[in-house]
């Protein structure tokens, strides 16, 4: 009885502080997101237009990011019976977009963002992820 | 040292090819700041202290290739490329690994 308790609890914090905190996050992304507009990324190797480039440097940005207790049994019932697991899709999506962001801020006054490359590796086994975004920032001359 | 993920340098020249170089470094988690993550599997989130040791530990992979490729004479690596791997319980690989080439 007492570990039922316990659980219960912990998924009602879980639930509750986890939703509270990917709210506040995806707040704070679409925020910066639109400040750094200006600032555009592609995954292309080559400009689009003719440019003059006075500097060009490598650029990363990284995020790490864990599960909460809510998700990993949402996850893990949805295991039994296979399909799409939607907790963990906005969990990675999160990761994502904050190391991009921070690509981005390691790369002011920047013109452009050349071949970005994401990977995502699984550091431990609680179910925390990190996500690395690098590209080359494009600095034209004026 | 400039470094790129793109085959070359924009506006600029190579001169002469060097070869591959890489750095790595393999990083054990701090079991004190585990404790914390623990309490942060619960409510999940940013592990801030994390990803703070993976940008360290990555810096210093670059670090180390960018010495193997100054001891070589070049001056730029191009077509550097990043690779995490986690090797075992608790402890992650950086490898970083590009071209090391001369430019004008």
């Amino acid at each position: 009885m007492g570990d039922l308790i316990y659980l219960i609890i912990l998924i009602g914090v879980g639930y509750f502080i986890g939703t509270q905190v990917e709210k506040k996050h995806y707040k704070s992304i679409k925020e910066r997101e639109a400040k750094f507009l200006y600032l555009p990324v592609v995954s292309s190797e080559n400009l689009l237009e003719e440019k003059v480039v006075n500097e060009a440097r490598l650029v990363y940005g990284n995020a790490v990011i864990s599960t909460d207790y809510f998700k990993s049994i949402l996850a893990g019932l949805r295991n039994l019976l296979g399909g799409e697991v939607s907790a963990f899709e906005t969990l990675l999506d999160r990761a994502r977009r904050e190391a991009i962001l921070r690509l981005k801020e390691k790369a002011q006054g920047a013109d452009i963002i050349l071949n970005l490359r994401v990977e995502t590796c699984r550091i431990s086994q609680t179910g925390s992820s990190e996500v690395l975004a690098y590209g080359t920032a494009v600095y034209y001359k004026k | 040292m400039i470094l790129t993920n793109i085959e070359a340098i924009p506006s600029r020249k190579i001169v002469e090819h060097f070869g591959l170089v890489c750095g790595s470094t393999v990083r054990a988690k701090n079991a004190f700041k585990d404790i914390g993550a623990g309490f942060k599997n619960i409510v999940g989130g940013e592990l801030k202290s994390y990803t703070a040791l993976m940008e360290e530990s990555r810096r210093q992979a670059v670090e180390r290739m960018e010495q193997q490729a100054q001891q070589l004479g070049a001056n730029a690596i191009v077509n550097v490329r990043f690779s995490t791997s986690n090797i075992a319980q608790g402890a992650a690989e950086l490898y970083v690994y590009g071209t090391a080439v001369r430019i004008e």
